[in-house]
């Protein structure tokens, strides 16, 4: 195959970017589309030109660095999937693909295809988490009965891997579908129970020093998240809030 | 609960709960001006009551205002904190990819019903103040049904009206099913709901347009 492509080029943080157009050639349709970067970075570095930056660790969908907006979609035009697991069959000989970074005002540009998502992390430090003695003492999990209803929500939340598509995706900039994943996540479980209300109430109240925008519940997140997290979480987490503050 | 109305989730909570109100009130406003396609004399006196009832006029009436002012004003400031969540927009965004229209242009649909809305008040609020404490006129029980109808003989008046009410049904046919999931309860994403929904969202403009057809064609 024989792409053209339009990439957002942005040398560091503070520099001003613009999309550059680059041809590639030689693409396998079987090819992940990360693969078909690498052919296009090995061109440019033989041309002795900087290659594009962009973000990948895992490259078989489990750990979300694979931020990608291709062709107006956050990982591109495939359900279910990150750019690592996006094949290059889901595009013709020819085509035209634009690549831009994930686009949040919480989420700035390191460089090129790379977006700082440490907002993310800063969140889940505000209280995702549950507090357990470790001191070698630590009670089995699996002895505090869990039905399986509850245990198959919370691991359906918990399948969130952090990606920033829905951010990426929302018209609005928001952060709830990750953030009621992750509220979700423990709400569903007796272990969250202790620290539920400091933490949505902690972690809502980060979500929003950073900047992310408000839900307009447009479903968007829902439909481009790799993980099918659903928008459920978003009003659980709305329901948990309104608990913690009566 | 202060810090929940400050909070991003508690303005949904409150943008919803003003919509709740404002949907309520839709039905209502409905069945009063329906009244005057079945009998003038009906239209008549429940226009003169809700015109003279000192409960309606003194607690429903600022109680409206405040609904739908506090509506758009939320509407006005969400809008704005979101446009400003992301500065740097997309080169290409493909919203339709995973979204409707009408979830995505709430804004636009908000402020066609917002300039519907300054043309209704001038038309019948600013009259009705007008005739009952500034210029007061003789009180007349049967001049609503005259001033209704001929609102409508223009053509210009009865196509604004119609797309203004067109827009409404945009609004409400995502606005419906969102308000209960701002609210927390996942009702608006089951099969029953939506279906109520878009009855709702079709229904209520199309209502108010028959009303507006009727007047028209058959004012003498
Ligand atoms: C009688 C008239 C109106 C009715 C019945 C109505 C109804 C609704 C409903 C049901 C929602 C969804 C609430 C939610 O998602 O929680 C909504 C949202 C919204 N409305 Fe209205 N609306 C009306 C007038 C207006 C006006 C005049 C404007 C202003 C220009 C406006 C702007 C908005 C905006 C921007 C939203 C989206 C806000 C968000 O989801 O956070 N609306 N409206
Ligand atoms: S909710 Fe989905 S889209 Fe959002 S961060 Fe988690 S996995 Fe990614
Ligand atoms: S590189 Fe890990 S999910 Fe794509």
């Amino acid at each position: 195959m024989k792409l053209k492509l339009k990439i957002w080029r942005q040398k560091n943080a503070s520099a001003k970017g613009q999309m550059v157009d680059y041809d590639v050639s030689d693409i396998s349709e079987h090819m992940s589309f990360l693969e078909m970067m690498d052919v296009l970075n090995e061109q440019l570095i033989s041309k002795g030109e900087d290659p594009i930056a962009f973000d990948h660790d895992c490259r078989e969908g489990i750990c979300g660095m694979c931020s990608m907006y291709i062709n107006g979609e956050a990982h591109g035009p495939d359900r279910g999937i990150t750019t690592c697991q996006l094949h290059m069959r889901m595009f013709k000989d020819g085509d035209t693909i634009t690549i831009e970074p994930f686009r949040a005002a919480a989420f700035p540009v390191i460089k090129d295809l790379v977006v700082d998502r440490s907002a993310f992390d800063r969140i889940q430090q505000a209280g995702g988490y549950i507090s357990v003695n470790t001191s070698g003492n630590t009670q089995d999990a699996n002895t505090i009965p869990i039905s399986k209803h509850a245990a198959d929500e919370a691991m359906d939340a918990a399948t969130c891997i952090g990606c920033g598509a829905c951010v990426a995706t929302c018209k609005n900039s928001s952060a709830m579908l990750f953030v009621g994943a992750k509220v979700s996540q423990y709400a569903l479980l007796p272990q969250g129970q202790i620290e539920a209300v400091d933490r949505v109430k902690n972690m809502v109240a980060q979500m929003d020093l950073e900047g992310f925008g408000n839900c307009t519940n447009t479903g968007a997140c829902e439909i481009e998240c790799p993980k099918g997290i659903s928008l459920d979480t978003i009003a659980r987490m709305n329901r948990e809030l309104m608990k913690a503050h009566i | 609960m202060g810090g929940f109305f400050k909070s991003s989730i508690g303005r949904k909570v409150a943008m919803a709960l003003s919509a709740f109100f404002l949907m309520f009130f839709l039905i209502i406003h409905l069945t009063v001006n329906m009244t005057s396609v079945f009998s003038a004399d009906l239209f008549n006196e429940l226009s003169h009551f809700m015109g003279t009832n000192p409960l309606v006029q003194f607690a429903l009436q600022p109680v409206l205002l405040f609904g739908v002012v506090f509506h758009f004003v939320l509407g006005f400031i969400l809008e704005w904190k979101n446009k400003k969540a992301r500065k740097v927009t997309y080169f290409k965004n493909n919203g339709a990819a995973n979204s409707t229209w009408m979830s995505r242009n709430m804004m636009y649909s908000g402020l066609v019903i917002l300039a519907f809305l300054v043309i209704h008040f001038a038309d019948f609020w600013v009259h009705e103040i007008n005739v009952k404490y500034i210029n007061v006129e003789p009180a007349d029980p049967t001049r609503y049904y005259h001033e209704l109808v001929e609102k409508f003989v223009p053509i210009w008046r009865v196509v604004a009206y119609s797309v203004a009410f067109i827009l409404l049904g945009l609004h409400l046919g995502h606005g419906f099913t969102s308000a209960f999931q701002s609210m927390g309860s996942t009702a608006g994403r089951k099969r029953a709901l939506q279906n109520l929904g878009k009855a709702y969202a079709v229904i209520i403009p199309l209502g108010f347009i028959i009303i507006a057809l009727y007047h028209h064609f058959n004012h003498h």
